[in-house]
């Protein structure tokens, strides 16, 4: 239930909503969108990447000198967990011709590709379970160019729009013209899309789409195709390979600058394994649980950023990596979800974004940083916002409007699980708007890849988030879901036709000590080790009786919880 | 059936009565066999990270949609074993709770292409389906409110669609099969329903099927060429131009 006090102010949304209702029957929008400078000053004024501190220089590596997201900058000047000279990489624990890191949804694709079209086998090693990913939590949907009204190329001018224009051209033509065979692609595998009568695909709208193409399985796509895909992974138990709770922490060259594997920790047993792999596919996802800037975030548990400083350390080049996203409805309350994703979905169909006036301030499908950063103006500059008792502020997102606009029903089944997770609250989304705020999303950048995931290191490839370029510095709704299936697949393809003609040289570890000398050279002082691989949300007093015997749990874990955003002051450089 | 709902989702009328705020109040929760003052409005996995553990099975989207983070639990004075997902479920004074990091079931092997979408499909890979005696602890025992032992009954009939439709919400938690007495693995049974559906019982797209053809025969190169030259004002204008659906 909410608290008495934002009565005042739900009964403004409720009288304001039969005017609002009518706007959204017309043709127009229910607000005027954002010109090219509008979308400027609000992203200028307002985004948090442009907050003076929320960037600076990195020091060491293949982007030194560019101007990075503080947090990454910091995650990237640290130290390895390993020392080479303990790991035999004469003996190594694993022989594979595809090694892939992490166990979401371009990870299992790519191992399904692999296997199809090339009979090469591979190696799953991922953090927690398989499909324990962020392509598991998406609800909203997936864009496929699939309408008659629609096309690969208008899909392509709303993606490096949304992005803009600063998206790699050839990845995002990969994206948009092997969408709708991606689409087939999941439906023979068994997922259920939502369809029409005559068995044409459900479309609506997202953020920054010029047509309906946002396809979906009700409010669960991430789950419904993470699953499928997992299921048909283990079907192949003698092509497919899986280790879980083995997330890698360190890549293994060849002496010959190839990419040979990686060494892998035992989250059980704290050993380290060697696995030689003729390619190594990096699918580790992005890095929402670095709490950048102090945010909540909707990312999973294990969404440390470990792919990026990996790859960094052998020497990979990163790719808009100044740029975060925070997706514009985030939970706000109750204090238990606060940062909960609320899908884009309930936009695409109608739900509106208000004020505590129950007024639009901002046309509700704008690309999401400008959304964002919409909401975050209105809060902050227009005082237009509603302060929670534990001192959060949010804004309102009108859902009860949907059911007026589709049908009643429409939202308890099209939303299924957010209308049962406010439920559990006791608020009721077809009857009360919901409150949010902007929650830390997306690693918009990353390891820069080209269309065929191949990296600037000869086989090490990358998809999913964990790969930079294909977005821009913003992505738009339903393009992660296609992206880590678009490019799951790719790398399973090129990865796979790569191995069959490699040949590694003597494996290598030597790039550590190179790294570890550059840091010293740059007068880095940090004692973070990464990967992170999993946050601590042990309170501070726990964590402090933990470092009386040095550390305790994972290495690093001990103080992580914000870590790199609670210390960015201290070790920032001058 | 009568008092299903109640036992089921006993979560859902508790949480309506705490207020969705957070004060200083805290109560007392055994975690795994040892009591700890957590704040009163902590879900099950805030209060374990509370007491200092650092969860790896046990968590995972934190969100309610991957099922990792099965767990039981009784309340005080209370016989009754109680299920839910800790990322979703509030602490109560007094509770008693161990978590599942992993409830054993084993995936059969099937080529989904060669099974039929009838029953025959689970004749093969889940025999012990028709083991079910119907006595709904699937059900009561389900974290996000879903019909399992109609859908497992749907499975004995061979209804596809309604399997499907009855279990679209499944988060394989597994806290049903833990519960079944007929030992049944139920999440299994629905993910195997739901790829036959989409496989074999689904409504083919004939746009999709245009679509599809339409890019392997080049037809959109020249447009794609166009754009891919243009430059970032160029781009800029043809985009803030276009017109909108």
């Amino acid at each position: 239930m909410y608290p008495e006090y934002m009565a005042e102010s739900l009964r403004k949304v409720a009288q304001t909503r039969a005017r609002r209702l009518e706007l959204a029957r017309k043709p127009e929008p229910v607000y005027p969108p954002m010109d090219a400078g509008l979308r400027r000053a609000v992203l200028e004024g307002f985004h948090p990447d442009f907050k003076p501190d929320a960037r600076r220089p990195v020091r060491v590596g293949p982007n030194r000198g560019e101007t990075l997201t503080t947090e990454v900058a910091h995650l990237l000047e640290s130290h390895s967990w390993l020392r080479a000279e303990h790991v035999d990489l004469a003996k190594p624990d694993f022989e594979t011709d595809l090694l892939i890191i992490g166990g979401g949804g371009a990870g299992c694709n790519a191992a399904l590709v692999a296997m199809r079209e090339h009979g090469v086998r591979s190696l799953i090693a991922t953090k927690l379970r398989m499909g324990d990913a962020n392509s598991m939590m998406s609800e909203g949907g997936m864009q496929a160019a699939v309408s008659r009204s629609d096309s690969p190329t208008h899909h392509y001018l709303d993606a490096i729009g949304g992005g803009h224009f600063e998206n790699k051209p050839e990845l995002v033509r990969a994206l948009t013209e092997d969408a709708p065979k991606v689409v087939q692609w999941l439906e023979d595998l068994g997922v259920c899309w939502d369809k029409e009568d005559d068995g044409s695909l459900h479309v609506l709208h997202g953020g920054g789409t010029s047509r309906k193409r946002m396809l979906s399985c009700r409010d669960h796509i991430g789950a419904i195709i993470m699953r499928t895909l997992m299921d048909e992974v283990r079907n192949h138990p003698d092509m497919i390979e899986i280790e879980g709770f083995m997330p890698a922490v360190e890549l293994i060259m060849d002496r010959e600058g190839r990419c040979a594997g990686a060494v892998l920790y035992s989250l059980d047993s704290g050993e380290f394994f060697v696995v030689k792999a003729k390619a190594t596919l990096i699918a580790t996802g992005g890095f929402g649980r670095l709490h950048i800037r102090g945010f909540d975030t909707t990312n999973h548990y294990g969404a440390t950023g470990d792919g990026l400083v990996m790859a960094y350390r052998a020497g990979a080049r990163l790719m808009y990596m100044d740029s975060v996203q925070y997706h514009p409805t985030g939970a706000a309350f109750p204090e238990q979800i606060a940062g909960f994703l609320i899908t884009e979905k309930v936009r695409g169909a109608g739900g509106q974004p208000l004020n505590k006036d129950g007024e639009l301030f901002v046309f509700p499908r704008e690309p999401r940083d400008i959304e964002a950063s919409a909401i975050i103006r209105e809060c902050v500059q227009n005082g237009g916002g509603i302060e929670t008792p534990s001192g959060r502020v949010g804004v309102w997102l009108d859902a009860p409007i949907i059911d007026l606009l589709h049908g009643e029903g429409y939202t308890a089944h099209h939303f299924a699980s957010i209308h049962r997770q406010f439920q559990r609250y006791g608020i009721d989304i077809t009857q009360l708007p919901m409150l949010i705020y902007p929650s830390l999303h997306y690693q918009n950048g990353g390891i820069e890849i080209n269309e065929r995931c191949e990296t600037n290191i000869p086989g090490l490839y990358v998809a999913g988030e964990a790969s930079g370029g294909l977005h821009g510095r913003n992505r738009l709704m339903g393009n992660s879901v296609l992206d880590y299936n678009v490019f799951g697949q790719r790398a399973g393809r090129f990865a796979g036709e790569y191995v069959k003609n490699v040949k590694l040289a003597k494996l290598t570890l030597s790039h550590l000590a190179s790294f570890e000398q550059e840091l010293i050279d740059a007068g880095v002082q940090s004692d973070l080790v990464t990967p992170i691989l999993l946050p601590s949300y042990a309170p501070e007093d726990v964590k402090k009786r933990r470092l009386a015997g040095g550390s305790g749990g994972l290495p690093g874990s001990s103080v992580l919880k914000n870590r790199i955003y609670a210390e960015a002051s201290e070790i920032a450089p001058e | 059936m009568g008092n299903a709902r109640v036992v089921g989702v006993p979560a859902k009328s508790r949480l309506n009565a705490v207020p969705a705020t957070v004060t200083d109040r805290k109560v007392t929760v055994y975690i795994m066999g040892k009591a700890h003052e957590v704040p009163a409005e902590a879900t099950i996995m805030g209060a374990i990270e509370y007491a200092g553990h650092q969860i790896i099975r046990g968590a995972g989207c934190r969100e309610g949609y991957c099922g990792a983070c099965a767990t039981i639990y009784r309340l005080p004075g209370d016989y009754k074993i109680r299920t839910g997902l800790a990322c979703t479920t509030l602490v109560v004074d007094g509770m008693t709770l161990a978590q599942f990091p992993s409830i054993p079931a084993e995936k059969p092997v099937y080529d989904i292409e060669q099974l039929q979408p009838n029953v025959s499909a689970i004749q093969q890979t889940f025999p012990s389906v028709f083991r079910c005696v119907a006595c709904n602890t699937c059900t009561r025992s389900c974290p996000q409110d879903i019909q399992v032992m109609d859908y497992v009954q749907a499975a004995k009939r061979g209804d596809i669609a309604a399997v499907k439709d009855l279990s679209f919400y499944c988060v394989s938690c597994g806290l049903c099969m833990l519960r079944c007495p007929a030992e049944i693995t139920q999440p299994l049974v629905a993910m195997l329903a739901k790829r036959l559906y989409g496989r074999h019982l689904r409504k083919e797209s004939a746009e999709l099927t245009e679509r599809v053809q339409a890019v392997e025969s080049g037809a959109y190169d020249a447009r794609y060429a166009e754009l891919m030259s243009m430059s970032k004002e160029a781009l800029s204008e043809r985009y803030f131009a276009r017109d909108i659906e």
